[in-house]
């Protein structure tokens, strides 16, 4: 075997494992290995759990050596973004007030996992709450874009995604609420699904806007997304909002025909506002597009001309939402507790200005005005029509068309810093994929080219509710008809055996 | 101008945030044009239309009104900031 196992994918490794020519021990071992050739510069992960992934590897390895039948994720190794809590150990959400807090419990998808057999190497970087575009918002400093340093590797998930691209990790949960998995996944060059809202538990993830969130996989390529999906999809009644239907076999649509197939190309993924993304992301979509069509698909351009207010709607409703959400965090039951308050007004709002990081506090801001008393009619309810409208503007397009699609982010990734001083610049980076959250609807980021300077593009494909199917069906075909998703990041090249230094910022 | 320093004191408090002198004033700015990037949707008729709350038609989930395992005291405690016994410990509420 050429490649090194860190850079294989999970359905790879796991016939490796299942025929014992690797154990998961030893994947483990060169797990750690890279990360630690790595992670320094990039700073995928807040946390490494090695004593946890070292005993999980050795029972997987175990139960093997019995002769046992285990799943097909057993002994794979997972990074778990801030988000989730995890019982035993520290669960951030890259967040000070969070701070120490060692969850009692596990949430719905990490029990999944556990039980699947995943080896947990540790908690990658988020910004903080799932607030933002780049991970710049971490409480724990930023992460890097393994294709080049001196970009943001996109968020909120990008330690999730950064830590696929450099073969950190051989699959990744992260949470998208305006975009959180397929931004960070499309400037990193890898696989990313957010599922149809209630598609996968939400128990013991940290809420952020409770209508918009949804867990989903960062995966290196199309067949692990579905063997990912398999195990994460399902109904668990502690999550009020989780849809109670039966999860199909993902892997039986891994089929490589798209004869039929009706694709729509959504003019306002192509332009908001009249503004029209970066040339190069245009034409690689493009380019996407005329592939599909080879592969059998019909594709014509619709348009969804209430896409065009998607982002003031999602900055009035994610707000209010989130503000709400945190209010839990008062210094009282875990977490961090301010110690310098006579009375419990001081110390709630210091504890919470003590906590909470700039944009945070900005969000409670907006979603707390947005909510309050007098404007509550003209932000909150006004939004909630609108989304109605980008919903209806949705379901008119499906009566034409199986798929959506388009770019993921109007741009390649950005500079570090280049956009932290402009909230409503860095809000725009998510244009293409807040509206899909508004709608409630499965889409998913796969990778269809480079820029000239070597940046990752993804293309966008949108599901009808439930049409994860159908998605993965249309990813494959095309994934099967590129070599985008064999390209791996190698993001500390060695010069005469000696690291490239990098500066940090 | 929609929001002036004292608003922005005042949703500040509502949210229990203390912002700083420097945050105050960087908050009424950004918070500004923010509210103005929003005035887009006020060009919207959306006379009649139902607003939309969830992405999923679902009404309330019920379940049976059984026992079930819950956390221990000690498991609900164990990350509290200041504890006596089983009780969190907050500073005086009630005059």
């Amino acid at each position: 075997m050429s490649a090194p196992l860190y850079e294989l994918t999970a359905h790879e490794l796991s016939d490796l494992l299942g025929r014992k020519e690797v154990s998961a021990r030893e994947l483990v071992a060169a797990m750690y290995a890279r990360i630690a050739e790595v992670d320094a510069e990039l700073h995928s992960y807040v946390l490494l759990t090695r004593d946890v992934a070292e005993q999980q590897a050795t029972e997987v390895d175990e139960n093997r050596a019995r002769g046992e039948a285990l799943p097909p994720l057993a002994g794979i190794p997972i990074g778990l973004k801030d988000i989730f809590c995890t019982k035993g150990i520290e669960t951030t959400c890259c967040s000070n007030i969070l701070r120490g807090f060692v969850p009692p419990y596990d949430a719905g998808v990490v029990e999944r996992c556990r039980e699947n057999g995943l080896v947990f190497l540790g908690k990658t970087n988020m910004d903080e709450f799932a607030m933002g575009s780049s991970t710049e918002n971490s409480a724990r400093g930023y992460s890097r874009n393994p294709w080049n340093l001196e970009k943001v590797p996109g968020g909120s998930s990008g330690g999730s995604a950064a830590a696929i691209a450099a073969s950190e990790a051989i699959v990744a949960l992260g949470t998208d609420t305006g975009g959180s998995i397929r931004q960070p996944a499309s400037l990193c060059g890898v696989v990313g699904l957010k599922p149809t809202y209630g598609r996968v538990s939400r128990y013991g993830v940290v809420a952020y806007a409770s209508s918009l969130d949804q867990v989903g996989p960062i995966v290196k390529d199309v067949r692990d997304c579905a063997l990912m999906l398999n195990m994460l999809c399902g109904h668990d009644a502690r999550d009020a909002t989780s849809i109670n239907l039966p999860t199909p076999d993902y892997t039986q649509s891994l089929v490589t025909d798209l004869k039929g197939l009706r694709v729509g190309l959504v003019k306002e993924f192509m332009e908001y506002q009249g503004v029209g993304v970066e040339a190069e992301v245009g034409s690689a979509v493009r380019a996407a597009v005329d592939k599909l069509q080879e592969l059998g698909a019909e594709c014509e351009e619709v348009s969804l001309p209430n896409l065009n207010y998607s982002i003031p709607v999602y900055y009035i409703i994610a707000p209010a939402e989130a503000s709400s959400n945190l209010a839990r965090y008062d210094g009282v039951q875990y977490g961090h507790r301010t110690a310098h308050a006579d009375d419990i007004i001081a110390m709630y709002t210091k504890t919470r200005d003590e906590g909470f990081g700039a944009e945070v506090k900005r969000r409670i801001m907006l979603g707390t005005y947005a909510l309050s008393a007098g404007y509550y009619d003209a932000y909150y309810i006004k939004a909630g029509q609108v989304r109605t409208l980008i919903r209806r503007d949705f379901d008119r397009a499906f009566e034409r068309c199986d798929l959506l699609v388009g770019p993921v982010s109007p741009t390649v990734a950005f500079g570090i810093g280049e956009r932290t001083d402009d909230p409503v610049a860095m809000y725009l980076s998510d244009v293409c994929t807040i509206p899909v959250n508004l709608g409630g609807l499965p889409g998913m980021s796969i990778p269809c080219g480079f820029s000239s300077d070597g940046l990752p593009i993804g293309l966008h494909l949108v599901g009808k509710t439930l049409g994860e199917e159908t998605m993965l069906r249309a990813a494959y075909a095309y994934e099967q008809s590129t070599d985008f998703h064999h390209r791996r990041a190698h993001p500390i090249p060695r010069v005469d055996g000696r690291r490239r230094a990098v500066s940090r910022a | 101008m929609r929001l002036t320093p004292e608003e922005v004191e005042h949703v500040a408090l509502l949210g229990r945030l203390k912002l700083t002198e420097e945050e105050r004033a960087r908050f009424t700015t950004q918070l500004n044009s923010i509210l103005e990037y929003f005035e887009q949707l006020q060009q919207i008729d959306t006379t009649g239309v139902p607003p939309m709350s969830h992405a999923v038609a679902i009404t309330n989930v019920f379940r049976e009104d059984e026992p079930q395992p819950a956390l221990t005291p000690d498991e609900a405690l164990q990350n509290a900031p200041d504890r006596d016994n089983d009780y969190f410990r907050v500073p005086r509420v009630i005059e």
